[in-house]
């Protein structure tokens, strides 16, 4: 791959501390990301699945700096952003902002539609007074809504008007990597269409890099240039996303594509059980974390951590069978 | 060039309803057009025109004895609210009196609620040990009866208009601090305020700008609540003799001394605690009022 990588992340992990729940007792910690490592290309739109609970919003949440990393860097333009405090985390955030899974909570019930949009540019004071006014229109325009509603308030628009201002809230600041957490889950199916078709409509426009996390295969599909599938804080399987429909080679990514019900009922359709449930990220983790539920399982897997390797040209699984 | 000349005009045309939406949203029009909200505004204005011109309105000096006259029931006599046990004009003393009980009402108010909002979002957005501190504190001032804790501020401050004043203001304090705490810690974790610090916001827009609009609601109730009770409790402390001492007149002490001749002549009390009931009225309708103007689902 030649392109130019813009966003370096080396061995991040992220733990959470919980409440003890005896007076003398060692707080436990709960692993939600383990030692990922991935470079993300300029101009790429990498896609991020797994199921609930698996860190991808963590993943995503780190990357903006909501959480911050317990271990581990990422390295954008030269530096490590992780621990990035005061003005030099500000000017950062110009650079790398987020859309959030439900459009309705992630935009405030007090501020009209246009003050939400404007609100990224006074805060980075990039314009004032008729300018940002028309800024705020070409923005709601270039994201398909009507600028005569630039006055109206979030509970006054659909669900996908409401992400429609969300994007254009992250696009004021011109960023160059945009983190999509779930962005389309909580819409229907329609107005998913059309909200991904904006998205990489945009990303064209702007050249942006697209992080997007999902649990949705259908919609992974459909945008991704990369597929990254984790499971439970670690990434197992990252390939470019044909690959992953046509050459699934990690256990857990066959049993999850298998779940995918047939086209046709006359189509052979063989699906890959994963039996047991899903193990606790609180506490120690050793092994393969697919060790317990995996079909092909060895005595090596229960014991060491299986590093993501390349195995094909492109194509890096973390597994001892390849 | 066509083309141009609709551009200009839909340009302009998209202004024009812009405008006309933001004049109907603006949260003037928006209160005059709710009815209760101007009819509490209406008596307010009634009662701050009564505090600025009382002593022109006044017919007697609220505080002349009378001892020929006492008991005189309204309307007779030349008085029109009649006479208290010292033959004093009533409705003198109520005019009087309302400055006294509105400035210590809405002053109270406002050193309780500022104070208690300041303490409030710090408390709520800082959590920790802060919290921990400041909320331990306010606990504390909490478990004192209310009267006793004036009492005790009273004689550390000496009594005195202003005094009074910030002793029910500062032992208004704690329900503030506990009611802005307490939306703080929900406003908080709101999603779109994740969103707003992503963007890049400082903690004062943050807390200004987001988490204070959206907790505004039960702090303005509580304080429109706290203005009636304002009135009570300095009464409370006129009787102890720690508030406004006599002869000066306040709805509170002219209702506490109505209450001794509740049977021989029960206008003295009701005149003055009709009064106090309006008020407070007038401060709740208002409040409701201007907490729906706030809340932008609110449709009228």
């Amino acid at each position: 791959m030649s392109e130019k990588s813009i966003l370096q992340i080396k061995n991040l992990s992220k733990n959470f501390k919980l409440r003890r729940s005896k007076l003398f007792e060692k707080p436990q910690e709960l692993h939600a990301l383990s030692n990922i490592s991935i470079d993300i290309e300029e101009g790429e739109t990498l896609g991020i699945i797994g199921e609930s609970g698996c860190g991808k919003s963590t993943f995503g949440r780190c990357i903006v700096n909501l959480h911050r990393a317990s271990y581990g860097e990422i390295i954008y333009n030269g530096t490590n952003i992780v621990n990035k405090k005061g003005s030099k985390l500000k000017e950062l955030r110009k650079d790398i902002q987020m859309i959030f899974q439900d459009p309705y909570s992630s935009l405030d019930p007090r501020k009209t539609a246009g003050a939400a949009i404007e609100e990224p540019m006074k805060i980075h004071n990039i314009s004032k007074g008729t300018d940002s006014i028309n800024k705020v229109s070409s923005l709601m325009q270039e994201v398909g809504l009507d600028s005569q509603y630039i006055y109206r308030y979030p509970h006054e628009f659909s669900g996908g008007q409401r992400q429609r201002i969300n994007i254009a809230r992250a696009l004021a600041l011109n960023p160059k990597i945009m983190v999509c957490d779930e962005p389309v889950s909580a819409l229907d199916v329609s107005v998913q269409a059309q909200v991904l078709n904006l998205l990489n409509e945009l990303q064209r426009k702007h050249n942006l890099t697209l992080i997007f996390i999902s649990h949705d295969l259908s919609v992974i599909k459909h945008v991704s240039d990369r597929i990254a599938i984790m499971y439970l804080g670690r990434i197992v399987e990252l390939c470019r996303a044909e690959e992953v429909y046509n050459n699934p080679m990690h256990p857990y990514t066959q049993a999850l594509l298998s779940a995918i019900p047939p086209e046709s009922p006359f189509e052979k359709h063989q699906q890959i059980e994963l039996k047991g449930e899903i193990p606790s990220p609180i506490g120690e983790q050793k092994g393969c974390s697919l060790s317990t539920r995996c079909p092909y399982v060895m005595d090596k897997c229960f014991a060491q951590t299986p590093e993501l390797s390349e195995a094909n040209e492109g194509h890096k699984v973390a597994c001892f069978l390849y | 060039m066509d083309g141009n000349a609709n551009d200009i005009l839909g340009v302009t045309a998209q202004a024009e309803i812009i405008k006309k939406e933001r004049k109907a949203n603006n949260a003037w029009n928006k209160l005059k057009r709710n009815r209760t909200a101007m009819f509490g505004l209406i008596i307010i204005c009634i009662m701050v025109f009564m505090v600025i011109f009382a002593d022109v309105i006044s017919p007697y000096d609220p505080n002349v004895i009378d001892l020929g006259n006492t008991y005189v029931k309204p309307g007779n006599m030349g008085h029109v609210f009649g006479t208290d046990e010292f033959g004093r004009d009533l409705l003198s003393r109520i005019l009087y009196g309302s400055r006294i009980s509105i400035l210590v009402a809405v002053g109270a108010t406002l050193v309780g609620g500022i104070i208690g909002l300041f303490l409030g979002l710090i408390s709520g957005y800082a959590g920790g040990i802060t919290d921990s501190i400041i909320m331990r504190v306010m606990d504390g001032m909490m478990a004192f009866p209310f009267v006793l804790l004036s009492i005790l501020l009273m004689t550390i401050l000496g009594s005195g208009v202003f005094n009074v004043i910030l002793a029910i203001g500062i032992s208004n304090v704690p329900i503030f601090a506990r009611i802005v705490r307490g939306q703080v810690l929900v406003v908080k974790n709101e999603e779109y305020c994740n969103a707003v610090k992503i963007l890049g916001a400082s903690h004062t827009r943050l807390l200004f700008s987001h988490i204070l609009p959206n907790s505004i609601s039960p702090i303005i109730v509580q304080a429109t609540l706290n203005v009636a009770g304002s009135i009570i409790s300095e009464a409370a402390l006129s009787f102890l003799g720690l508030g406004i001492s006599q002869p000066t007149a306040s709805w509170g002490n002219i209702l506490r001394g109505g209450k001794d001749y509740l049977v021989t002549a029960p206008h003295i009390a009701t005149i003055s605690g009709f009064f106090i009931l309006i008020t407070v009225l007038g401060f709740n309708l208002l409040g409701d009022g201007i907490r729906d103007v706030l809340d932008p689902k609110m449709k009228k």
